[in-house]
């Protein structure tokens, strides 16, 4: 079986983890009781403007929320017809916010892109620190090198994303004229691409990225010390030491290759919890991704928006499981194609 | 001794091949498991100190009202925002024991912030097993001593100071403790439950069971925690009482936490299942749930309990990511999370930086635990080198 075949498979098993993914998303949104319509309406009535429980009537109808609950997942999903004939999420029909009175992919817009890009970003960060700093800690393993790593690295861990974000946004603007919250300068906010406006997301980007990618950096490298520090321990580096190979070139040439792998494998464990710090971060630093879409959502029980950008979370996360699993298998001959036996 | 005509000197005692080898050996072999484990640990500091630093914190838990000065929800509104008091010794070079300068305040018409400044003339002696607001122990028995009081009711003593309400955030975070703490530990029952047992089901039984299982373990895994926290706390009523909404967060934190200790068990289980112990256990009749509780499960305990120490920092830390984001628990519930709900934004934490001293113990908590577990996993196969 060649890779791409495998990559092929694996792509088929992504589709049925999304499907089932969707289903339970569809059950988390509608557990609360009422929504956001039937609430409205009860408002509305409460206060006796007929006006607007009859536009609120017509929604309901309009988005089938009248009809039982297994036939508004599958026309939400897009497997049945709804009342205007398949339109729903694999038709790339995302539904209504009725909170913003609006159509979803209007509201979250470029917010996915930007959502990507943090994480993007979150990831590169990620291999940048703790590639380097996990060799050097197991090449220098206790010495002072190793004891700062693992010390940092604790703290990563141990501190709260949105407090690490609040305090490095304090500093950084204090000491290092960092600008504060979102994602880019206002004046950039409906302009079209420019060099000047990449800069200023970049700029805008530091922060987040430190934020979110503090402690999954911190695990990563305290993963790869241990696999470095148990490749140094076998005979064939004694060999190459032996033989008078440089030690730069000994570590990077063959222990590097082997702790190399689960490097690759792991961001697809990380990249869950990656995520979720996004969505916090974001919430707390007004980052323009769907995290404070998410939350504001949730509070207000906007079902198709919330339920929308949790599909596109659990999208997001699929992906990069999926591509970081084909990765491995180009990387690394010896693994086999097929799923487990 | 005795020297022999070939110039050997040879003890006299008589010969015990039992005592060649050495006492300490000798105790080695037969102490039970628990001394090895113990003696291993206490090698590792760190560890030692986080596990006797948390076990005092969650001891003196039904006490905090003794240790708290205030009741968590008591406000003084002259006091807003009153800055963090020194506790002082030596007033003008003369030893007057603990004592406060009192803050006055005073209205800054510029910046429209009361302003607090200590009267530096006016040293108060604090209180000591004094009495204070009433409490309860454990929540069972009234009392209303506790350990230090402000010198006097109107002048009020507020440690690391006070916040928006004029409450005293000393008293505050102690109260936030009960919550914040316990939060963990029920999350991680429900976890471990959760899965212990399908990770055993699917581990002993295999075949369907285990790919249905195995299957549901990798989506849960693949999916961001967070935003399925949310969104499982968004829909909690919002009618409900304090200790229900509390309860309700702690299940879904244990909820969402319990496939990676699943895949553990399993795999443990795919390997024991075929010793030769499970087998005879199997031929004298003994049923598949006995097999699991008695012969399996006592196997990796003690390891499955250093990784549930492990995972008790993750579910802290999401309550206090949930309280924090105003969908956990809810005021007059008091966390530690609750309490930073305060610290949002800069501003608030540029200017009262004090109403940020929550995420100190939190912190310190969650190191402590990873330390301990630490400490744990290292320790728990005495027989390794």
């Amino acid at each position: 079986m060649g890779i791409l075949r495998y990559a092929i498979y694996r792509f088929g098993t992504m589709l049925l983890t999304l499907w089932v993914v969707s289903i339970l998303i569809f059950a988390i949104i509608n557990l609360p009781p009422g929504d956001f319509l039937s609430n409205q309406i009860a408002e509305l009535q409460a206060t006796g403007q007929s006006a607007g429980v009859a536009k609120a009537e017509f929604l309901r109808t309009e988005y089938a929320l009248d009809k039982p609950l297994w036939q508004q997942y599958m026309i939400w999903m897009g497997f049945m017809p709804g009342p205007h004939g398949f339109s729903g999420m694999i038709q790339g029909n995302f539904g209504w916010s009725f909170e913003f009175d609006a159509p979803v992919s209007e509201i979250v817009g470029d917010s996915l892109w930007m959502t990507v890009l943090v994480n993007l970003a979150a990831v590169a960060f990620v291999y940048m620190v703790a590639l380097p700093l996990g060799v050097l800690a197991a090449a220098r393993s206790r010495t002072w090198v190793d004891y700062t790593s693992a010390f940092v690295g604790y703290l990563g861990l141990a501190t709260p994303n949105f407090l690490l974000a609040l305090i490095l946004f304090y500093y950084g603007h204090r000491y290092f004229n960092l600008p504060i919250g979102g994602l880019m300068d206002p004046i950039y906010e409906n302009a079209p691409m420019s060099w000047d406006k990449v800069k200023s997301i970049l700029l805008h980007l530091i922060v987040p990225t430190f934020v979110i990618g503090t402690s999954g950096a911190s695990a990563m490298m305290q993963r790869l010390r241990a696999n470095m520090l148990d490749e140094l321990g076998k005979p064939y580096v004694e060999t190459a030491v032996a033989k008078g190979l440089a030690p730069r070139k000994m570590l990077t040439k063959y222990p590097l290759r082997v702790a190399f792998n689960p490097f690759v494998a792991d961001i697809g464990n990380l990249l869950p919890s990656m995520v979720s710090g996004s969505v916090l971060v974001s919430v707390v630093l007004g980052l323009q991704t769907i995290g404070p879409d998410l939350l504001q959502a949730l509070k207000s029980q906007d079902m198709f928006l919330s339920g929308f950008v949790l599909m596109f979370v659990a999208l997001l996360t699929l992906i990069g499981t999926m591509v970081s699993d084909v990765l491995l298998v180009l990387l690394d001959p010896r693994i086999r194609y097929e799923g487990r036996k | 001794m005795s020297q022999y005509t070939d110039d050997r000197f040879v003890d006299d005692a008589p010969y015990d091949a039992e005592a060649a080898l050495q006492q300490l050996e000798r105790k080695d072999l037969d102490a039970p498991n628990w001394i090895l484990v113990w003696r291993k640990f206490k090698t590792h500091r760190l560890g030692l100190l986080s596990g006797v630093f948390l076990l005092f914190c969650y001891l003196i838990l039904p006490f905090i009202g003794f240790v708290a000065p205030y009741g968590p929800n008591d406000r003084n509104s002259e006091h807003l925002y009153s800055p963090p008091q020194n506790v002082k010794l030596f007033h003008e070079g003369q030893f007057l024991g603990p004592f406060i300068y009192p803050m006055t305040s005073e209205a800054n018409l510029e910046t429209f912030q009361w302003e607090f400044s200590p009267d530096l003339e006016n040293p108060q002696k604090l209180r000591f097993f004094c009495e204070g607001a009433p409490y309860k122990v454990a929540g069972l028995i009234p009392a209303d001593t506790h350990l230090f009081c402000p010198p006097e009711t109107e002048i009020p003593f507020f440690l690391w100071g006070s916040d928006r309400l004029g409450r005293d955030i000393f008293s505050r975070i102690l109260y936030g403790a009960q919550l914040s703490l316990t939060v963990g530990l029920i999350g991680i029952t429900v976890s471990f439950v959760l899965g212990i047992f399908f990770g055993a089901v699917a581990g002993y039984f295999g075949g369907a069971i285990d790919w249905v299982i195995n299957r549901v373990i990798e989506v849960l895994r693949s999916l961001p925690e967070l935003p399925l926290w949310l969104a499982l706390s968004a829909a909690v009523p919002s009618n409900w009482s304090p200790v229900a909404v509390f309860f309700v967060i702690s299940i879904i934190l244990g909820l969402l936490d319990w496939p990676g200790l699943a895949r553990s068990v399993r795999a443990k289980f795919l390997s024991l299942r075929e010793e030769e112990y499970v087998r005879a256990a199997e031929m004298m009749g003994a049923s598949s749930g006995r097999v699991i509780r008695k012969h399996l499960l006592p196997n990796f305990m003690s390891h499955l309990i250093a990784s549930a120490t492990l995972s008790i920092p993750a579910m802290i830390l999401g309550e206090t990511a949930l309280s924090f984001l105003g969908l956990g628990l809810r005021a007059p519930a008091v966390s530690w999370g609750v309490m930073l709900n305060d610290a949002q934004n800069l501003a608030n934490i540029e200017i009262y930086w004090w109403t940020a001293i929550p995420m100190l113990p939190i912190v310190i908590v969650v190191l402590a635990f990873n330390f301990l577990g630490d400490g744990l996993r290292d320790s728990l196969d005495p027989y390794q080198q």
